[in-house]
């Protein structure tokens, strides 16, 4: 049977992950690679590293994690943040890295979603979508892009069938709403957006607890789930979380 | 040394660091000479078939390549590697594929999502060196929309369930070896079959 996939998700800033990161046993709890490598060994399906490095200047920073990550840890990842062409996409994919994360680029240009997918192949293109509640789409969720500060008035449930008409391989989809509360993830949206399409979604946004997690798979429809601070701050471990959810019936990988 | 064939279809990086991760020494080749000097080949791919067909065509590999397997060099195919070992695919019709085993390659098709992607459960079929000391029913990650259909039973090595859909995960006739997972993206377990088939080398 096909598992859910648990999916931790590292914010790198000038080569080093931001975010409150506590965990006992590691050397360096800002380096990026051997978080990697300990989420690895805790038994986490993939990995994405999202690049919130302001400037272009720094972007080689992230091929160097990149090549190193891929040299160590043997499971797949995704690099995503301020991938603006199919060059861009190129020299990371060559670095080691398995998928490309897009968002604010394939909202201003969804060609480079259909450009990448014919290059790469379509599982190489992961589009990410930060959408948020809305009156002003019929679907009730607007996407917004630029880390959030930008609505585009575009309803979520249509971009998303667009983009996977382009070619995307699978959705990143993040509640805006619900992103940082550590109350649950959007299960409706999860819900609306996986119904739709024919292609995996990533939740993401909002976990606090493994009962999140379990929900968001259950009723949420979601094929995987994304989080951060649960997993960072030690909270919970992947393990635990994974033998929360095969307890209660979720097929994944133990 | 295991030669990793380039065929300009995907990024055959991640190969070859998994096999430096295990010490086992490995060339990218690219030519009739590479492949007569590697002790071991490995045909990786991501990709279409009809693109990659034409590809290994344009590279003037397929004869030599045909015929170091067939005197009998161990052969790893890899997802699209695995699915180009057949004589056709319903991805690209009239394109003719390598024929090393007789069968065919069939898209998806149901109530399911479509690439099936991610980590699935792998049941061998058979004793299998390339499989020594894995358990049967690990989980493997997967990326494809296509599947192989092979016509006899007997070279079928592992199976996988995806929604309603029992379909072939692992070939092995010979010497010739091919999975439709990626062991250089399975963790541990898919390690080992990459040491396995290095040992393979070795023999």
């Amino acid at each position: 049977m096909l598992a859910k996939r648990i999916i931790p998700c590292l914010d790198v800033k000038d080569g080093r992950v931001v975010k409150g990161i506590n965990f006992e046993g590691l050397k360096d709890a800002g380096d990026p690679v051997e978080l990697a490598a300990f989420y690895d060994q805790e038994g986490a399906d993939e990995l994405v590293f999202l690049d919130i490095t302001a400037s272009a200047e720094e972007r080689d920073t992230i091929l160097d994690i990149v090549n190193r990550t891929a040299q160590q840890v043997f499971i797949p990842f995704t690099v995503g943040g301020g991938i603006r062409s199919v060059e861009d996409m190129r020299k990371i994919l060559q670095a080691g890295a398995d998928k490309i994360g897009i968002n604010t680029a394939a909202v201003l240009s969804p060609d480079l979603i259909y450009q990448g997918a014919k290059k790469f192949g379509n599982q190489c293109i992961v589009v990410a979508i930060d959408a948020k509640r809305t009156e002003n789409t019929i679907s009730g969720w607007e996407v917004f892009t630029h880390g959030g500060r930008k609505p585009t008035g575009l309803d979520a449930v249509n971009w998303a069938k667009k983009a996977e008409g382009l070619g995307a391989g699978e959705f990143l989809l993040t509640s805006m709403d619900a992103d940082g509360t550590k109350a649950g993830y959007d299960i409706p949206l999860t819900r609306v957006i996986s119904e739709q399409v024919g292609i995996p979604v990533i939740a993401s946004g909002g976990a606090g607890c493994p009962r999140d997690l379990l929900e968001v798979l259950a009723e949420g429809k979601a094929d995987a789930v994304l989080a951060a601070s649960i997993f960072h701050y030690g909270e919970y471990s992947v393990k635990e979380a994974k033998t929360y959810l095969q307890e209660r019936g979720i097929g994944v990988r133990l | 040394m295991i030669g990793i064939i380039d065929y300009g279809m995907g990024n055959l990086g991640s190969v070859k660091k998994a096999f430096e991760y295990l010490d086992i020494p490995t060339a990218i080749i690219s030519d009739a000479k590479g492949l007569k000097n590697s002790s071991a080949l490995v045909l990786p791919g991501v990709g279409a078939f009809g693109d990659a067909m034409e590809n290994l065509n344009r590279s003037g590999m397929i004869e030599t390549l045909l015929d170091e397997v067939k005197k009998g060099k161990p052969f790893l195919g890899i997802c699209l590697g695995l699915q180009l070992l057949f004589l056709e695919s319903e991805e690209d019709q009239g394109v003719k594929g390598l024929d090393l085993v007789p069968g065919l390659v069939k898209r998806f098709e149901g109530n399911m999502k479509i690439p099936h992607v991610g980590w699935n459960s792998v049941r061998w079929q058979k004793d299998s060196l390339l499989f020594k000391g894995i358990p049967s029913d690990s989980y493997f990650y997967f990326v494809h929309s296509y599947y192989v259909i092979p016509s006899m039973q007997e070279v079928i090595s592992a199976q996988t369930t995806y929604s309603d859909i029992s379909f072939t995960a692992a070939v092995e006739q010979e010497n010739t070896f091919a999975v439709q997972f990626h062991p250089e993206k399975s963790g541990e377990w898919g390690l080992a079959i990459l040491k396995n088939f290095g040992e393979l080398m070795k023999r």
